[in-house]
């Protein structure tokens, strides 16, 4: 019980003490964190973006300009990117379909992958249950480059090297476990009294898992497509690895990598990013509620 | 209650016949993650401790390799093994710190509402979104000697006498108030990257947290008369606790193992070669197998001490709650 609670006035007519020195500090000091925040956050995309516009000579010749004047606007850096080699570009837009085959193939597989087990780990009570979801988990304490040597060795050896379903197989084995816990704790939230009716009116198992569960699931669908697409697409180490010697099968991700080593003009690598970056960029923002849910859904549940 | 109903009325062999199914649907992913990951971390040991060249290995097994620890300690007293040790612990731990403090601070600003707040909290969600590849050539441009923002910047405003070479140079010695100090500046730099592209990860969990903290707690604490620092360190704080050991864990796993950012910032030059990167030298530039092996074992294993010690430190709360 506290006798000397405290006199609540005005602004203009309180005393300056601690607390509302603190509030003052504090609260001035917020709005300096979201300034920071903004220029970090914005400025390099903005950055990114306008030089990819310029002309390679305005940019040498004054670099602390950084959006392009209305005239000197040009999308030939695009233009000398995207282009195949044969037509005097870098062959971007190939490398673009590449990781675009590779992204789409990781989420399909995934996908099947995640949901049959989601729903098995989320629904049945099986033996093995508690060591599986161990060792899902382990996959991401395994350095990625430790994991790399063997399958180097043996991608080398069955000649499967520059093989871009080779690469599938390994984003599946590095996405699936996120997918799948994921999905996990969604379908936990799923009451399970559908799916009993479901049984009860003669739904087998795989039945119920399409007709049921799925359409009630779709936004972690979503999100969970949307993650496994971002590592595929975002993904270099195996891609740089498995990938370097056949530059027909090159993704975008180390096609910009490997062409910074050939003294490509810089605008014409920013174009190439920001084809790469922007689509990602806005799917996932237009998706981050979701998205967002799902990634974080695991820290206050459990 | 429900579910032990229904599990008392299932008959044994159905509970079987749906333990079998369970199975079969969670097989093809444990086929996956076994093949592609659990198998070659074996197959890693094994590289490591024999002495197998690439031309020999399709006529050595398991039971005809002379096992030996050559490897190991040839890569442990290698020149530059404890350099790239202690810049790899440095790396993982400001960078593991920065990250996880950096998503804090942006979690407290970006708290309560503001105008702008929603625009502004899916902004900072963009350098976690960025292809790694575009974010590193991104800071690559700002940080060019010749054509780089930063630079030029610094050399028109800060009155830098010549550009600074972020990506490439080991040691700078800049005198403050007349005293040398020595800065590593391609490390900072590197280091500095991660923390502006991981951050957001942090940032999401802690917001996640803060949102679910006790409200009528901290009005109650305000009443009393706390100011703001008091009710963050006594009332907020101990709830974040939790999260914030999880995510120091979480982030310094990647930031251990990350290969990717330094090699494409800095390619490990000036003084940024991590283990990971020296691993990958060893398995390209010099096709040495099994000092690849070997490093990648002493890094597995520095990572299993890590882990044990985070079980270690939270696992006496866990077993006092059950």
């Amino acid at each position: 019980m506290s006798g000397t609670r405290r006199h609540r006035a005005t602004a203009a007519t309180r005393r300056w003490d601690r607390e509302r020195v603190e509030d003052l500090v504090f609260g001035s000091a917020a709005w300096l964190v979201r300034a920071a925040l903004l220029l970090a956050s914005g400025l390099p995309l903005v950055y990114l973006v306008a030089l990819s516009m310029r002309p390679l000579e305005s940019l040498l010749a004054n670099p602390l300009r950084i959006l392009p004047r209305a005239t000197e606007l040009t999308l030939g850096s695009y233009q000398r990117a995207l282009a195949p080699a044969d037509e005097g570009g870098y062959g971007i837009g190939g490398f673009l379909l590449n990781s675009l085959l590779v992204g789409s193939g990781t989420v399909v597989c995934a996908l099947v992958f995640s949901v049959l087990g989601a729903y098995a780990v989320s629904r049945f009570d099986f033996l093995g249950r508690r060591a599986l979801s161990v060792l899902f988990l382990s996959v991401y304490l395994f350095p990625a480059v430790v994991i790399a040597i063997p399958l180097f060795v043996i991608f080398t050896g069955m000649g499967l090297r520059g093989s871009l379903p080779a690469l599938v197989v390994i984003y599946l084995a590095q996405t699936v476990p996120a997918a799948l816990f994921m999905l996990r704790n969604f379908f936990a939230a799923l009451p399970e009294g559908i799916e009993e009716a479901a049984a009860i009116d003669g739904c087998g198992g795989l039945r119920t898992v399409w007709h049921i569960v799925l359409p009630l699931a779709v936004p972690a669908l979503a999100a969970t497509a949307l993650y496994v697409f971002i590592v595929a697409w975002n993904e270099f180490l195996f891609a740089l690895l498995f990938l370097l010697e056949i530059q027909e099968s090159w993704t975008v991700s180390i096609g910009i990598a490997l062409l910074d080593n050939q003294d490509v003009a810089p605008t014409v690598l920013l174009a190439a990013s920001v084809v790469m970056t922007v689509p990602i960029v806005l799917v996932f923002l237009l998706a981050q509620r979701v998205f967002t849910e799902g990634l974080s859904a695991g820290a206050t549940k459990e | 209650m429900a579910s032990e109903l229904t599990r008392l009325l299932r008959s044994s062999s159905y509970s079987q016949r749906m333990s079998r199914f369970a199975l079969a649907l969670v097989s093809p992913t444990f086929l996956v993650v076994a093949l592609v990951v659990v198998v070659p971390f074996f197959w890693t040991l094994f590289l490591a401790l024999t002495d197998v060249r690439l031309i020999d290995l399709p006529d050595t097994h398991l039971f005809n390799a002379d096992y030996t620890v050559d490897n190991v300690t040839r890569v442990l007293s290698s020149a530059n093994f404890w350099e790239s040790a202690v810049v790899t612990v440095c790396y993982t731990f400001f960078g593991t710190v920065g990250s996880v403090a950096v998503g804090l601070v942006a979690a407290l600003a970006l708290r309560r509402a503001f105008p702008g707040r929603a625009l502004l909290r899916s902004l900072v969600l963009v350098p976690f979104a960025v292809p790694v590849v575009a974010a590193a050539l991104v800071w690559q441009t700002a940080l060019d000697p010749q054509f780089g923002f930063v630079n030029a910047a610094g050399q028109r405003w800060l009155g830098w006498e010549e550009p600074v070479l972020f990506l490439s140079q080991r040691m700078a010695h800049p005198s403050v108030l007349g005293v040398t100090v020595p800065v590593p500046v391609a490390l900072l730099t590197v280091i500095a990257f991660e923390v502006w592209r991981s951050f957001a990860f942090s940032f999401l969990f802690l917001l996640a947290r803060l949102q679910a903290v006790n409200g009528e707690l901290v009005e109650a604490a305000r009443i009393d008369g706390a100011a703001p620092s008091q009710v963050f360190r006594h009332v907020v704080l101990p709830q974040l606790a939790g999260v914030i050991s999880l995510l120091l864990m979480l982030r310094a796993i990647f930031i251990f193992q990350n290969f990717t950012d330094i090699y494409l910032l800095t390619g490990g030059a000036g003084g940024t070669q991590v283990l990971s990167v020296q691993v990958y030298e060893y398995l390209t530039a010099r096709s040495d197998l099994g000092g690849a092996s070997a490093l990648g074992l002493v890094m597995a294993a520095a990572m299993g001490v890590l882990l044990v010690g985070y079980i270690w430190r939270t696992e006496p709360r866990s077993g006092r709650r059950a």
